[in-house]
């Protein structure tokens, strides 16, 4: 039955369910967002030598634990991405904007985040980004409010 | 109220993967590590409550607390989904039920959520009222949250006029009335 079927007086609501999740985050997620609040991005280091960002707490080759985090840059490259042309009310930008994978200085694995952009012609593949991180930051992925393009590009000099 | 409030401190050793490393990196010197997040998942949605909630909400709005009666068992369905679940037949008669009921089932709510949650711990408890054959979800206030008890005469206690709307929260609370219990059997198959 359509709306149009419907009595003009029959009532109607927005409505919104939340389930309020409260996580522990363990030492090395928790490592991760602290940093965030300071303004400082940390990964860590695998048992190959590699530094994997965002840190993850298990080798993912051997499986052995990890703990040695190490400082990474608030700089990086994008290794791929996808243009996001209609955001929805819970993106992270409001405006039309790049989801990427971001391998950032120091690191060897790539992190996801948003970066933004005035169109998809404006990002590439190799393209230099740079965290623009939120005025107020409470611990989390959203501390950096985005990625910016620094207008260079992967073995380029600016 | 922060989440220690609601959630205690995290127990040492709480975590099973080994000491990290942070020697490296100098802005973490005294800074408190962050232990948890909150995540909240949601989901908004457009709500029609249909013919029947709808005239029960309206009702609501002018303290009546309507509900409809099955023509073939009798029982009055409050709030009413406009049938009946047991037959699956329309509950066409509109049933006006009277401002008292007995405490059919309760629990006591010791993390609580949700935008007009008592300060906990409180009581939340199931109430027949009378003449209905399901029970109505509401909160028990003016009494200790240990002194409810299954068979307690309770009454609803309403908004101001002022605000009174189209919503169950127009009922503020439960609270209890001067009047002895009914025996617990007689609730038996109303909850």
């Amino acid at each position: 039955m359509g709306d149009a079927a419907l009595p003009a007086d029959l009532l109607r609501a927005d409505l919104a369910i939340e389930y309020p999740f409260n996580r522990t985050t363990g030492p090395v997620i928790g490592a991760f967002f602290t940093g965030l609040r300071e303004r400082v991005l940390v990964g860590i280091r695998g048992a190959d030598g590699r530094v994997i960002c965002p840190p993850v707490e298990y080798d993912p080759v051997t499986s052995a634990p990890l703990t040695e985090l190490v400082k990474v840059g608030d700089e990086g490259t994008i290794t791929s991405w996808s243009w996001v042309p209609s955001p929805r009310a819970s993106q992270a930008l409001a405006e039309p904007h790049a989801l990427a994978m971001i391998r950032l200085d120091g690191a060897d694995t790539a992190l996801l985040h948003v970066v933004a952009a005035d169109g998809p012609e404006a990002v590439a593949t190799g393209a230099r980004v740079r965290a623009h991180w939120a005025d107020e930051r409470e611990g989390g992925v959203t501390d950096i409010a985005y990625f910016e393009l620094t207008g260079e590009h992967e073995g380029t000099e600016a | 109220m922060t989440d220690t409030d609601i959630y205690g401190v995290l127990p040492e050793a709480l975590w099973s993967q080994p000491e990290i490393d942070l020697s490296g990196i100098a802005e973490f010197d005294g800074v408190e590590a962050i232990q948890r997040v909150r995540l909240p998942a949601s989901i908004t949605y457009d709500y029609i409550p249909g013919l029947a909630q709808t005239r029960f909400l309206r009702g609501l709005a002018q303290k009546k607390i309507l509900g409809e009666r099955s023509a073939q068992s009798g029982d009055v369905y409050v709030p009413p989904r406009g049938m009946s679940p047991a037959e699956g037949l329309p509950t066409s008669e509109q049933v006006e039920l009277p401002h008292k009921g007995s405490v059919a089932s309760f629990c006591v709510v010791h993390i609580g959520f949700g935008t007009n949650a008592p300060p906990t711990p409180f009581c939340s408890a199931l109430v027949l009222l009378d003449g209905a054959s399901v029970s109505v979800y509401g909160p028990i206030q003016e009494i200790p949250y240990d002194q409810v008890r299954i068979g307690m005469r309770v009454e609803p206690v309403w908004v101001d006029d002022d605000q009174l709307a189209p919503s169950f929260e127009s009922i503020k609370w439960w609270r209890p009335i001067d009047e002895p219990d009914v025996p617990a059997e007689s609730l038996k198959g109303h909850m």
